[in-house]
């Protein structure tokens, strides 16, 4: 177990390319650390740097209290869990577990009983003389993660390892992996372009766009105090709304003349608003014209229009909706002011 | 009691295009065994019969004499040609000749494919135009230096000149392009280097591809008949291929032909290949079709 620290990691390509801006950021020991971004983004690249499979271009790297810039993957003390999980194919599940060992020198019985708990652990006790091609793939998921917590390293890294995994599937592993962490206490960095994997594993978030770091934060400040417009729209689904407005005499009013909330600056604004943090009922003054309710169950997205910029509102299942005109009022706690042509939050 | 009644299974009606099908296949097969068929009838009879009346349809009893003769006697002056000898000769030239090609044409495919050499592509077109230059154009310099290296007469230079391939490079470099990146990547994090990965890792990964190579090469290389002719003089290396050639030519002169023994000497000659293809037909075209990644 160890903290990690990243220094003006960059990363530039050789045709020039700078997949990675100069980034710098601490994980704790034991914390779970979520990237995540669109794809193209940097984040696996950066991922791929902490474990060494990638050249750090400038910065430094430390894992624990020594610098790794310049060693060797093997000799890192991590374990990585890659999207395709990339088992040795013609290994059996004993193997492909026990194969970093084995390369380690480590005694055959020190293996056997290191994979053994590993399995147990993973519920992989009966399916160790089979071979991955004989597995299911949430069978193969926990081979891949076997094969990481077997050798107990210094820190997780984890590279989308829930995108092969059909939606059931992957709500169940996301749940068994962070137990896992959690369990094992082990540092760790996660991948994903998922939001809801992040937002359901992170102990922080770090969102990641065009190589460089948007926001890093808990789940919870991430999705209600996001720090840009980028970050308001990637997290959370349905996105929050971002409406266009003006702030003058200390409110802010859309270009339609509805005043969605106060603010003592003044100027062009976007306001964000998260669609839960609304109301609808006719005692309320904002107008709303609601074009498609969807159904979900347990609640419903209505999507319409407020003062013709596009709007969603999450209701509660026991609210009567019909499509046309009705009113909202807006949870003023929860609006956020960005700077209309930098996006950044004010 | 249980009901024994059949359920009725449809009849399906004969098509007339499948029973023309068949005749054209049996017709085909006809056409390739018969000739084998012909040579096996001539190795049961004595050569005076088969001079009389051609093939027949009678087996005869010279079977086992013939066989004899084909493996045991010599037909050479040195009497170290013996079928045996030749059978053995062409076993270490066929089993050699492929193994040195997969194992050269991985290596190289191997350092071609997971090494950032320079130039490794021009490296990789350099190799694949030597498929314009086969033995037959090089034979010459090829010859010269195996005899100035004292190659000639030995298994080393029966083989050696032979087994640089860009065939096998090519299909290997091809399989290694599509194993996925991450396996070399988990392979580094589990602390395997260059050579581990490569025999714990891409050898039994390969092991479809080096059967349906073993195959192809192994046939190919039972087969070569002018790169033994040049090097081998001593009769003691000659393979079953230019053996059968000399058997008959030998006996050009001599009252009888053996055609007997000539035949079944042929016969022999055919069976390894044929057993290899059969042995490894199912890897074969795994091999070449699908990988199990």
């Amino acid at each position: 177990m160890a903290q990690v620290s990243l220094n003006n990691i960059r990363k530039v390509y050789p045709n020039g390319y700078e997949a990675v801006e100069p980034i710098s950021f601490d994980i704790a020991d034991g914390e779970f650390v979520v990237l995540v971004g669109p794809s193209g983004c940097g984040k696996s690249t950066l991922l791929r740097m902490v474990a060494g499979l990638e050249d750090i271009s400038e910065g430094a790297l430390s894992i624990g209290d020594r610098n790794v810039n310049h060693v060797d993957p093997a000799d890192r003390d991590i374990a990585m869990v890659f999207q395709n999980y990339a088992l040795y194919p013609h290994m059996t599940v004993r193997k492909n577990i026990g194969y970093g060992l084995k390369n380690r020198k480590i005694a055959a019985a020190e293996i056997e009983a290191k994979v053994q708990t590993a399995a147990k652990m993973l519920n992989l006790t009966e399916f160790l003389d089979r071979k991955p091609s004989q597995l299911s793939g949430g069978q193969r998921q926990r081979v891949a993660m076997g094969r990481a917590v077997v050798r107990d390293p210094a820190l997780f890294l984890f590279d989308e390892p829930l995108s092969n995994l059909d939606a059931k599937l992957r709500h169940k592993m996301r749940i068994e992996i962070k137990a896992l962490q959690r369990r094992l206490g082990v540092t760790s960095i996660y991948v994903t372009h998922d939001q809801v994997e992040a937002m359901t594993m992170a102990d922080r978030i770090i969102v990641l766009n065009q190589g460089r770091i948007e926001q890093i934060g808990t789940p919870a400040e991430i999705y209600h105090r996001p720090a840009s417009t980028f970050v308001a729209s990637f997290m959370g689904a349905p996105p929050m709304n971002l409406i266009h407005a003006q702030c003058r005499d200390d409110r802010v009013v859309t270009n339609g003349g509805t005043v969605v909330a106060t603010s003592p600056i003044s100027g062009p604004v976007t306001v964000g608003i998260r669609p839960e943090d609304v109301e609808i009922g006719e005692s309320c003054v904002i107008p709303f014209t609601v074009d498609i309710v969807e159904e979900l169950g347990a609640h419903r997205l209505l999507h319409g229009q407020l003062d013709g910029q596009d709007f969603t509102i999450h209701v509660a299942k026991d609210v009567a909706v019909s499509t046309g005109p009705t009113r909202m009022t807006i949870n003023q706690d929860a609006v956020v002011l960005f700077n209309a042509e930098t996006g950044l939050a004010l | 009691m249980t009901d024994t009644r059949q359920i009725p299974v449809a009849k399906r009606p004969l098509k007339w295009a499948r029973v023309l099908d068949h005749t054209i296949l049996i017709l085909g097969s006809l056409f390739m065994l018969i000739p084998l068929l012909m040579l096996l009838q001539t190795t049961t009879t004595t050569d005076l019969e088969t001079i009389k009346n051609g093939p027949e349809l009678v087996i005869g009893t010279q079977l086992d004499d013939n066989f004899r003769a084909a493996m045991f006697t010599a037909s050479g002056f040195s009497g170290e040609n013996t079928g045996l000898r030749m059978l053995m000769n062409s076993m270490i030239l066929g089993i050699g000749f492929a193994m040195g090609k997969i194992i050269i044409g991985m290596m190289a495919a191997y350092a071609l494919v997971y090494f950032r050499l320079r130039f490794a592509t021009f490296a990789f077109w350099l190799i694949f135009t030597t498929l314009l230059l086969p033995l037959e154009v090089r034979i010459l310099p090829s010859y010269e230096i195996a005899q100035k290296l004292g190659l000639l007469n030995t298994y080393t230079g029966l083989i050696l000149p032979l087994i640089a391939s860009a065939t096998a490079t090519f299909f290997f470099r091809q399989f290694f392009r599509s194993i996925p990146e991450e396996m070399v990547e988990a392979a580094r994090i589990d602390g395997a280097g260059p050579v581990r990965f490569f025999f714990d890792i891409l050898v039994p990964m390969s092991q479809t591809m080096i059967a349906a190579m073993f195959i192809i090469m192994f046939v190919f290389g039972w087969n070569q008949y002018l790169w033994p002719t040049m090097v081998t003089t001593d009769e003691g290396m000659y393979t079953l291929v230019r053996g059968i050639k000399q058997l008959t030519q030998d006996l050009e002169g001599t009252s009888i032909p053996e055609y007997g023994r000539a035949n079944m000497l042929a016969l022999i000659a055919i069976l390894p290949p044929v057993l290899v293809v059969i042995l490894f037909q199912s890897w074969f075209v795994k091999g070449l079709t699908e990988s199990d990644k």
